[in-house]
Formats: C-alpha cells, structure tokens, sequence
C-alpha cells in the first residue's frame, strides 16, 4: 500500500455527469490489479474531509485511470481538479477478481461499473471476454470505444433503447448463457455497477452453479479495513467491504 | 537540540507522545505501509469483548462539517480471535514497534474483568496496557452505562483493577456535567490513567427522506470539529486529579496536539485524521518536535501542563 502524491495528466468530463480521470503514479499502477481500487484524498474539500474510494479503470505505464460519476460533494469538488494538480493516491487497496477464468469470462457492468471491467479484460485477454453492459440511456455507456480497441465482443442494453436491445442488460446475458450451456461450454460471471445489477448476476450464477465475482460498492471511512464501516453481509458475518472485498464471489454474499 | 521524546502514561513507557485512538486504527496492522510506525509510541486496538459482536446494521457513518458521525457498534471477534490473529499479526508484522493498549469492553463488571484478566495471562509482548471503554455511545450494553454514574464506573474501575496489573487506562464520556467526579473515582478506585475524550453524542437526519441517516439512528462525533471541547475536559481532568491523561479528539495538526499537552495532557491519541491522510502521524511528530525546538523544551513530556497561566 502506497499513499503516492500523484499528478493529474487529464480530467475530462465524458458526458452525461460522467468524469474521466488520468493520474501519474507509477507505485500504485505498478502494483494495482483488476478490482482494487484507490482512495483519493480530494484537494478543494477541507483538510479533514474523509477520502474517495474509486475502482481502477486502467493502469499501465505509471498511470492510473478512473471512471467516476458525479453523485455527491466529494466527487463534485474532485471535479474541480484540473491538470498538474497533485492528490494522494492511497492504494492498491482490497481484494480484486480473479486473474484466471474457466471457459468464458462473461463480465457485466452499469455504468461506471465497467471501469474495473475493462481492466479485468485488459488481463484475462480479450477473447476472453465478453462484456455486457447496461445503462438507463446511451449517455451512460461508458468506454465502449477502449473495450472496442481492445477487441471485447461487446453487447448492449438500455432502458430507453437508445442504444443497442431496450431493456435490461441481463436479457443479452440470459441468451448468451443459453447459447454456452447447450454448447457444454463453461463460463463465470465478473460483474459490477449497482445493487440490482449485482444481485440479479449473483442471482444466476448460484442457479446456474457457475463461478460469480461480485463487486460491490459501500460508502467508506479508511479503505483499509481499519474502521468497520463499509459492511457486506456475508455467510460469515459482516465482512468489510474494502479490504475482504469489495470483490466478493457469489457464495459469500447475503443479500 | 535534541529533543527527549519519552512519555511515561501511568506506567505505561511510551517512545514517543503519540498513540492511535481506539476503533480508528483497527488491530494495528491495517495502516501498514501508509502510517510512519517509528512515531507512535503506542498503538490501540479496537475494542475488544469475550465474545465475536457483529455490530450495528449499515449505514455506520455519515461525513457531517467538521467531522463524522460513526455507530459503528464495537464490532469485535471477540478475545480469542484477538489474541490467536490480530495480536500475531501484529507482532509478525511490527516487532519490537509501538506497544499496544488493548480497548476493552462488556456487558457486566465480570465480562470487563475476565476480558483483562485474560489479557494479562496471554502473557504477550505487545500488549502493555488496557483502556477500559466505559463511554461507547453506539452500543446500550456496553460500556456507555458505567461511565454516567461514578458509583457504578467506581465498582468497575476497582473491578478491573483486581483483575490486571498492566497499566489501567479508563476512556471517559464526554457528555457530562462536570469530568472531575468521574476523573477522581478512576483515581479512587485504582486506574493508572484516564483518556479523553470518548466521541461526542450526535444525530443527522436525511432531510428528504426524513429519516436518521444512521442504522443506529444516532451516534458519536469525531473530528476536527470536537477539538476545542476535548482540550476544555483535558484541563479540567488535569486540574482536577493526579492522573495522567491519554488525550484525544480532533488532532489534525500538531498544533493540536501542543495544545492538549499543554492543558495537561501526558500523552495524545490521533483518530479520525488518519482516515484523511495516513501522513498526519509523521508530520504532527515532526511539528510537536520542532515547536519543543522553538520553545526551549527539551524533553516533550515538559510540555504536560505548561501553561503560563
């Protein structure tokens, strides 16, 4: 763990409420995997204002990327930050996916939820990978042009049908998971983005009896697994979320 | 010049004036890699009961100006698992690194006392005193009931104390009408030493929903904002008994934690400033050092009570 004093190289607002942040800090790219994530100290909030936990986007080269959405005041005054202002960057923090997949890696996001995604198939290599990704409009598709660079088949739902099948990212899911099983083909879930997201992928992957890698999202103190207020229910009690997660396996989790 | 760093908190031997605060530091492992070890002289593991406790339901904490509001509800493993992992861990992980007071809490004078007696016995190198949390506003069982009354915080004092020979640190409430009844039953009854001060009781309410943001309803405030209140019952404890006092609340700066020293503090604990910036530990040593430089100190345990009055 590093609390690196990182540079902003770009920031630029994608749309849509939408930010995408650039930050050279070469100990915690050269350490973050897919799934962890850091915890940003925002430079324009008051000295005591607790930290910002973001998923990893990417990280290659000393830089790290993040996805982020505006939702509150902590990622409304981050989004002030403009290029060669520092931060700290306290990371690589929790535990990530998996780094190795059996059969097909069926990785489904929700908006900025396929942040941590798009560096999982970075790594499990994209003929890996097939990514399925909803949103409530087309303005909340992110990345799709890096996923396309990096060769993912991707498959799109929104629930305006703006943009690819109308309605719910786990209609393109079910076909393709009917598709694999009557071929014999095995396959695992990665997913992230929200709580019904979630459920509905770990959902199916206990019925299916199939691997599901479930990231979830809790409003943080430490991020280090130190303060006990980012809590999962889990069959073993109340796990953090930040650091016996926040990628937990379908098993584990009480919903 | 140099400065002596040493501080002795009622027997307890610290190598710096710098320790954590209970439930902001975890078991001592979790900061690893982020917090500067070489300037605590003490670490404090989080409250530690006989049995596993789950806690409280989410949401545990909300950022509120000038702090937070956390009900976290002393979730525990309990103090074999303490002892089995989080003391190993420790251990293996810092040798020799800052000795560590064991946070302790119940439901009855019994629980505090086998928890402590059971502490002793482990017979573990780490382990160098007990805090004994008698101000915990998130749980009703535990600890809040016996720090509002001195006669029965008097009972539980003498119970513990019966119970351990390591250095015996009672963590008061705030939220009462004098501090120094409360601070001369601990020195009555035993205790080595007194921390101050435990969070502050506090509500938010979600005004669209209409409803406490907390699972708990309500809480305990920490922060920058509670600090000012914490050094006014500092003072008034060190006026009022021969005690030492661990103090903590809203340390951000080392100008904070002067300022506690000063009112009469022997020793401070940071807290919820860790959670911002890890580094703060490294920099409030380095500024407690460089005003003891300033001022002519030459030890920093000179600085306990000297004001100029």
């Amino acid at each position: 763990m590093f609390d690196e004093t990182s540079t902003i190289l770009a920031h630029e607002d994608i749309g849509g409420g939408y930010r995408h942040l650039v930050l050279r800090s070469p100990q915690v790219a050269s350490a973050v995997a897919p799934g962890q994530f850091v915890h940003i100290k925002v430079p324009s909030l008051e000295q005591s204002a607790l930290r910002r936990p973001f998923s990893v986007f990417n990280a290659e080269d000393g830089v790290v990327e993040v996805l982020y959405k505006t939702v509150g005041r902590g990622t409304a005054a981050l989004g002030k930050s403009q290029v060669d202002d520092k931060v700290q960057v306290l990371g690589p923090l929790g535990r990530g996916f998996p780094l190795a997949c059996r059969g097909k890696a069926l990785l489904v996001g929700g908006g900025y939820g396929v942040a941590p995604l798009y560096f999982l198939a970075r790594t499990l290599g994209a003929e890996k990978c097939i990514l399925f990704v909803g949103g409530r409009t087309a303005g909340d598709l992110l990345a799709l042009d890096r996923f396309a660079a990096l060769g993912v088949d991707v498959r799109i739902a929104t629930n305006d049908g703006s943009r690819g099948v109308q309605g719910f990212v786990t209609a393109p899911l079910d076909e393709e998971v009917n598709r694999l099983r009557a071929a014999g083909e095995e396959f695992e879930f990665f997913t992230c983005g929200p709580d019904g997201l979630l459920k509905a992928v770990a959902d199916r992957a206990l019925a299916l009896g199939a691997p599901g890698w479930i990231s979830a999202d809790r409003h943080m103190i430490c991020g280090v697994g130190a303060c006990y207020a980012c809590i999962q229910k889990t069959v073993r009690g109340n796990a953090r979320c930040c650091i016996d997660g926040p990628v937990f396996s379908a098993k584990e989790l009480v919903w | 010049m140099v400065i002596d760093t040493r501080v002795n908190l009622g027997g307890l031997e610290m190598s710096t004036p710098l320790a954590t605060a209970s439930g902001t530091f975890g078991y001592g492992t979790e900061y690893a890699g982020a917090v500067d070890y070489s300037c605590l002289g003490a670490i404090t593991a989080k409250g530690v009961r006989l049995d596993p406790w789950p806690g409280n339901a989410m949401p545990r904490h909300v950022e509120v100006p000038g702090g937070l509001v956390n009900a976290i509800g002393l979730q525990g493993p309990g103090i074999d698992a303490f002892l089995a992992h989080h003391v190993d861990e420790y251990e293996r992980l810092f040798p020799g690194g800052p000795k560590m007071i064991v946070n302790i809490w119940g439901g009855t004078v019994e629980e505090y006392a086998e928890v402590a007696s059971r502490l002793e016995a482990a017979g573990r190198k780490s382990i160098a005193a007990i805090e004994c949390n008698v101000s915990c506003p998130n749980v009703k069982a535990g600890g809040h009931t016996f720090g509002h009354d001195t006669a029965v915080l008097g009972r539980l004092v003498a119970g513990v104390r019966a119970a351990t020979r390591l250095p015996l640190i009672v963590k008061l409430a705030p939220n009462v009408g004098s501090i120094a009844p409360f601070a001369q039953t601990c020195a009555d009854n035993g205790a080595d030493a007194i921390s101050l001060i435990n969070t502050i009781p506090a509500m938010a309410i979600d005004i669209e929903k209409r409803v406490p943001v907390l699972a708990n309803k309500t809480g305990g405030l920490s922060g920058r904002g509670i600090h000012p209140a914490a050094v006014k019952l500092v003072y008034d404890a060190h006026r009022a008994v021969k005690l030492p006092v661990l103090a903590m609340g809203g340390v951000y700066e080392a100008r904070d934690a002067v300022e506690f020293m000063l009112a009469g503090a022997s020793a401070v604990a940071l807290g919820s400033a860790i959670f911002s910036d890890p580094g703060v530990v490294r920099k409030v040593y380095d500024g407690m050092l460089e005003y003891c430089s300033r001022h002519g100190f030459s030890a920093v345990s000179d600085l306990t009570g000297a004001l100029a009055d």
